[in-house]
């Protein structure tokens, strides 16, 4: 099948002006006659719904938490960046246009990526009309910080809550859309499924997490804002509830995968402490302007380390290895997060690693201390090292912190076109879910921009012009198709349900995570990758066998609800591993080890890979189908990254 | 009205009344305790008679004292109707003991708003009802000598049962008569488990005022950095220490005094 | 790194729904790491409970990291734990020790009815932002973010406002279960934004009448709650609220219909 990304002509610049007259509108005492419906409100779906109700569309929002106020957008910290150029510093659209597509080690679409820097303006005037607090400056000023890889400063933040702080913002934007009658919001409702009406999408399969009662929603166009799925590799820093589900349903019913085995890794979590753990906090990329990076030179001193014979303190300044100042003199400890990743995976692969389980390296601010005095290094970063201390019960100015990479944030997603709808008609996806605009590797500040520009900026231009071509006509609740996906879900929902066997789904979960960090985490081989899938196949043929799910559908059923989420998360792990094994070469957070340049360096294949991989479901255990969206550079130079 | 009507049936409205009325008897307090301060002066009652002869028979201070009743009513009556109200907002308790910091005193507003109902019922019973509306309180007759000073005292039975007090002069001589309320409160101090009564009372004022003071305040809103220790002060210093005791301070004296008798 | 573990009884509150009466039950935690969450310590609990075929506790949780204000246990007597501005996600389980007995309850308000065993409804939180906590603003046509500047010292107080995260643990350790640091949380970070000035004094009536619909009971200025709050939102936001809501609702012109809530 060929993929049309409808880039629209034109220069680059223009592109975005001229599309958005081209699109067809619905005349305003029209729109009250179409329902869209909106799944997730997190940035993405709560700033959509709320744009799109404002227009005059009638929406129906869903989220699975119990307040719409609580999706996993809120547990962003560093902050948003936005082409405003307020410091005077060279900033500009086309530099924060170039700057991610070259972060994204040009693995993205240029018009995509394009708008999004142009529309980022307009986030920051519509967040702080909004009353968003951002950081400022005396003069009363927004207050600018730099942040991972740019050279300018165009990083608006509040506190370490950005995140926190735009989602508040977006919901009241909601809320007053609920109040207005505009939104119709169902909280505790998770959707299960796409239902597909003539190959158009018309509605959803919802099932209610308090009742169980599962039911279908019609309307003439469905929006997923269900984030990404970080959470396939069991640990991450995403929220327990973070899921495909929603996605990988669609998927199932026509919408193409894209780029799945592209996952952030970041550097700076704090490292795994035992099989309890549940999830990694992330510390903020900031912490890497004050501390130093290190492991012992020595696997016998990281032994002794190991052992609490000795104390990082106790190891002389000519054992230590400050690895990414020694390899990347003039980046030093702030190079992009996929380099610093790895470098410290090699470490701790050397047996370099610390900590109890040895599965860390430091993160020293003794110098900083040194140099800025305790106070200061408190002020800057007095919130991270409480919440280091509260818990690992370690002290981070008397001792080293102790950091290693985790799974963050997913650059995959589900297949749009530029007016960000899938490629099942009518069924679009914003932000995190959609793969559209960060390519192989996302910037630090980034995700709450794409988010946000989604929702506010463009969905509320791309929709009309759908919803005008098939006109206000109202959806039939009744058509058979409703009823048909309806029946499917429950036949799936019984299934999970009488799974009897002795492993949990937490168990399997887990398994799942380590075979997926292991072989498709920060380092990929084809070898390794050729080994999970066939772990993964027994996996899945082992949960349909011996898992247990407890309880019944008519109640809240948490164990029901995670062994949904997790059997998809297994199918999603399989086609990763596939889209892993096909993509030959190396470029962003997509590490193959046989694909590298001599100093170890990620080495992209621009000839044979410039292409989005599109994944096409073909049916039950039935291989899914690549198609490529050849990707075409007009506007930037492909060159290989260095950070030397 | 109904906007008013509105205010005053919110939470927040409920609260504003408890605030002025609370403030209110505040102020009563200060001026309760001035006046009976006359206690302490050594002149056979003779200014604490008069003093209480004064307040009972000058009527904007009759009308200030009915705004008092009332205040002291709607206080009373405000806090029963929160009450209730924050029972239904928690049916069900914790089982554990709720361990959340915060202070004694305002955890119990209404345990010590009862006691010092109960109090202000009995210490009315005893002096203010019998002063006003029975025949119980024996009069006393002050002769002062206005060019020497000399006062002398005798007890004074009146002829009309419905006599209250006389101010005549006789030369140089001047006769006060009033009612002995000094010598009603000098027999009931001298009774110790009225002590104790008023001091327990006073306890109870002082956590009451510790608290209360500063809340009515925080009521009203008016909270701000540079205002707030001060009056976190007058709280502390003048409501929950100084006025309490002065009161406490009454009985305690009366008793042991007459002991020495 | 600690090696030692703890073994602890937990007095659990289960109830199956907010129609049926709960009551508590008994459950042994073995093998408990010291480093473990409070939450991960519930999972090894349910990890077993669902092994042996019997339904795990249900509680609410999700980011883990404290800010999405989901985790709402009550343990021992206070919201959150022990331990002070944390959430229940980042209360370790060092905090106690070997052989103790744990009470863990559901936040109990009447604003806030069981869904399942320690998990609440907290949606009156929702519709008391519905019925005003936001500025009436459409997404485009808003003037320069640099056009509207805000003193320092303003923006960081309306920050410190805008930290809470909605968890409830304000309603659930104050004695009145009286929602009002969290309302005025809301309403004070938006009244002390020039952005948030034209709607002030709707704003404060509208979502004071909302939360007095909900149920809640009112403010002794207790100051439990700000003790208690995982984001130690300040107790003066409720004074700001009161200062408002009087100002409106007694000396203001303007005449203003408290709004009726009209969504879902």
């Amino acid at each position: 099948m060929s993929l049309d990304a409808k880039v629209p002509q034109g220069p680059l610049a223009e592109k975005w002006s001229k599309h958005k007259f081209n699109l067809k509108l619905v005349n305003p005492s029209n729109k009250r006659k179409y329902n869209v419906i909106v799944v997730g409100t997190g940035l993405a779906g709560a700033s959509a719904a709320a744009s799109l109700a404002e227009l005059g569309y009638n929406v129906t929002a869903f989220c699975f938490q119990d307040s719409p106020r609580r999706a996993h957008s809120i547990a962003a910290q560093g902050g948003i960046n936005a082409a405003k150029n307020y410091r005077n510093d060279g900033d500009s659209v086309y530099r924060l246009f170039y700057d991610t597509i070259k972060g994204g080690d040009y693995r993205a679409r240029e018009a995509n990526v394009y708008r999004l820097a142009e529309v980022s303006v307009n986030i920051i005037d519509q967040c702080v009309a909004q009353g968003v607090p951002f950081a400022r400056e005396y003069g009363g000023l927004l207050d600018n910080r730099s942040f991972g890889g740019a050279q300018v400063s165009r990083t608006f933040y509040a506190r370490g809550q950005t995140g926190q702080q735009l989602l508040l913002g977006a919901y009241s934007a909601l809320n007053r859309q609920i109040h207005e009658g505009k939104v119709k919001m169902y909280t505790r409702h998770e959707m299960l499924d796409v239902v597909v009406v003539d190959g158009h999408a018309k509605g959803i399969v919802t099932r209610n997490l308090k009742t169980g009662e599962i039911a279908t929603h019609a309307g003439h166009a469905v929006l997923l804002c269900t984030g990404g799925y970080s959470n396939v590799f069991y640990l991450s820093t995403n929220a327990i509830g973070s899921n495909v589900t929603a996605a990988w349903r669609a998927h199932k019913r026509g919408a193409f995968f894209a780029n799945p085995c592209y996952t952030q890794i970041h550097p700076t979590c704090i490292p795994v402490t035992g099989t309890h753990q549940s999830k990694l906090t992330l510390m903020s990329e900031s912490l890497r302007n004050d501390g130093r990076v290190w492991a012992p030179k020595t696997k016998e001193t990281a032994e002794k380390l190991r052992k609490g014979q000795i104390k990082a303190k106790d190891i002389k300044e000519e054992d230590r290895d400050y690895f990414l100042e020694r390899k990347y003199p003039s980046f030093g400890n702030l190079v992009p997060r996929d380099v610093a990743s790895r470098n410290a995976k090699e470490a701790v692969d050397e047996g370099r690693g610390v900590g109890g389980s040895g599965i860390a390296v430091f993160l020293d601010f003794a110098d900083a201390i040194a140099r800025l005095g305790e106070e200061t290094v408190a002020a800057k970063y007095g919130n991270l090292f409480d919440m280091y201390l509260q818990i690992t019960d370690e002290n981070p100015y008397k001792e080293p912190m102790r950091i290693y990479p985790a799974v963050h944030y997913t650059m995959g997603g589900l297949w749009v076109d530029y007016n960000l709808m899938t490629s099942i008609p009518g069924l679009y996806a914003l932000g995190e879910c959609n793969f559209s605009d960060h390519g192989a590797n996302r910037l630090g500040a980034s995700a709450l921009m794409q988010g946000l520009a989604d929702g506010y900026f463009v969905i509320p231009y791309t929709l009309g012009d759908y919803l005008a071509t098939i006109g206000p006509k109202p959806v039939d609740p009744n058509h058979p198709a409703f009823e048909k996906t309806k029946a499917e879900t429950i036949a799936h929902v019984n299934k999970l349900l009488s799974l009897k066997g002795n492993k949990t789904v937490v168990d399997y979960h887990r398994e799942l995570g380590h075979i997926m960090w292991e072989y498709c985490g920060m380092a990929r081989s084809e070898e390794g990758l050729t080994k999970a899938k066939q772990l993964i196949a027994d996996l899945k043929a082992d949960f349909w066998k011996n898992a247990i799910v407890v309880g019944k559908n008519d109640e809240v059923n948490s164990a029901l609800e995670r062994a949904g989420r997790v059997a998809d998360f297994i199918e999603l792990g399989a086609l990763m591993v596939e889209d892993a094994l096909q993509r030959r070469e190396s470029c962003g957070g997509h590490f193959r080890v046989e694909s590298q340049t001599e100093e170890g360096e990620a080495l992209r294949h621009d000839d044979e890979y410039a292409y989005v991989a599109a994944w096409e479901y073909k049916g039950e255990d039935q291989p899914e189908v690549l198609n490529k969206e050849e990707l075409v550079f007009e506007n930037v130079k492909l060159t290989q990254r260095s950070y030397k | 009205m109904s906007e008013f009507k509105q205010t005053f049936n919110s939470s927040l409205g409920k609260k504003l009344i408890m605030a002025l009325t609370g403030l209110f008897l505040c102020t009563f307090l200060i001026v309760h305790l001035a006046g009976n301060l006359q206690l302490f002066s050594n002149d056979n009652g003779y200014s604490f008679n008069v003093y209480a002869n004064f307040l009972t028979h000058f009527p904007p201070i009759e009308v200030v004292a009915y705004i008092l009743y009332a205040s002291i009513l709607i206080h009373a009556i405000y806090a029963i109707i929160l009450t209730t109200g924050n029972r239904k907002a928690r049916p069900v308790n914790y089982a554990a003991k709720p361990q959340s910091p915060s202070s004694w005193s305002s955890q119990n507003m209404g345990l010590l708003g009862s006691i010092l109902f109960l109090f202000i019922v009995i210490h009315m019973g005893d002096f203010w009802y019998k002063y006003k509306f029975t025949h119980s309180v024996g009069f006393k007759e002050y002769r002062t000598n206005l060019v020497t000073g000399e006062r002398t005292v005798s007890d004074f039975t009146p002829e009309k049962p419905e006599f209250e007090h006389s101010l005549s002069y006789n030369g140089d001589t001047e006769i006060v008569r009033v009612k002995d309320l000094h010598t009603s409160v000098a027999n009931s101090f001298s009774q110790w488990w009225y002590v104790v009564i008023y001091v327990i009372a006073m306890v109870a004022l002082s956590y009451h005022l510790l608290h209360g003071f500063q809340s009515a305040f925080r009521t009203f809103g008016w909270v701000h950095r540079k205002y707030k220790p001060i009056i976190n002060f007058i709280g502390t210093w003048l409501f929950a220490v100084i006025i309490p005791l002065g009161f406490a301070a009454m009985p305690i004296v009366y008793f042991i005094m007459s002991l020495k008798k | 790194m600690e090696n030692a573990t703890m073994n602890l009884t937990l007095k659990v509150w289960r109830q199956k729904n907010a129609q049926t009466p709960g009551k508590f039950e008994t459950y042994k935690a073995v093998n408990i790491s010291p480093d473990m969450s409070f939450l991960e310590m519930l999972d090894v609990v349910n990890e077993s409970l669902i092994r042996d075929g019997q339904e795990p506790i249900h509680f609410d949780h999700d980011c883990r990291e404290g800010i999405c204000g989901m985790c709402s246990l009550y343990i021992n007597g206070r919201p959150h734990g022990p331990k002070r501005a944390i959430t229940t996600c980042q209360l370790h389980m060092r905090s106690f020790h070997d052989g103790e007995t744990i009470t863990i309850e559901p936040w109990r308000a009447t604003a806030f009815p069981v869904v399942k065993d320690l998990a609440v409804d907290r949606s009156a939180f929702d519709r008391i932002q519905q019925a005003g906590g936001y500025i009436s603003v459409n997404t485009g046509g808003v003037p320069d973010a640099n056009e509207i500047p805000i003193p320092k010292i303003i923006a960081d107080e309306a920050f410190n406002s805008a930290t809470c995260i909605g968890c409830g643990a304000c309603v659930a350790a104050c004695k009145n279960a009286s929602a009002m640091l969290f309302v005025s949380a809301k309403i004070t970070q938006l009244a002390l934004l020039p952005q948030g000035q034209p709607e002030r004094y709707r704003r404060v009536q509208s979502m004071v009448a909302q939360m007095d619909e909900e149920g809640f009971g009112s403010c002794t200025n207790t100051g439990a709650c700000e003790a208690e709050c995982p984001k130690e939102i300040s107790l003066t936001n409720i004074a700001h609220m009161n200062y408002d809501y009087f100002s409106a609702k007694l000396f203001r012109q303007e005449e203003v219909h408290e709004v009726k809530h009209g969504g879902a």
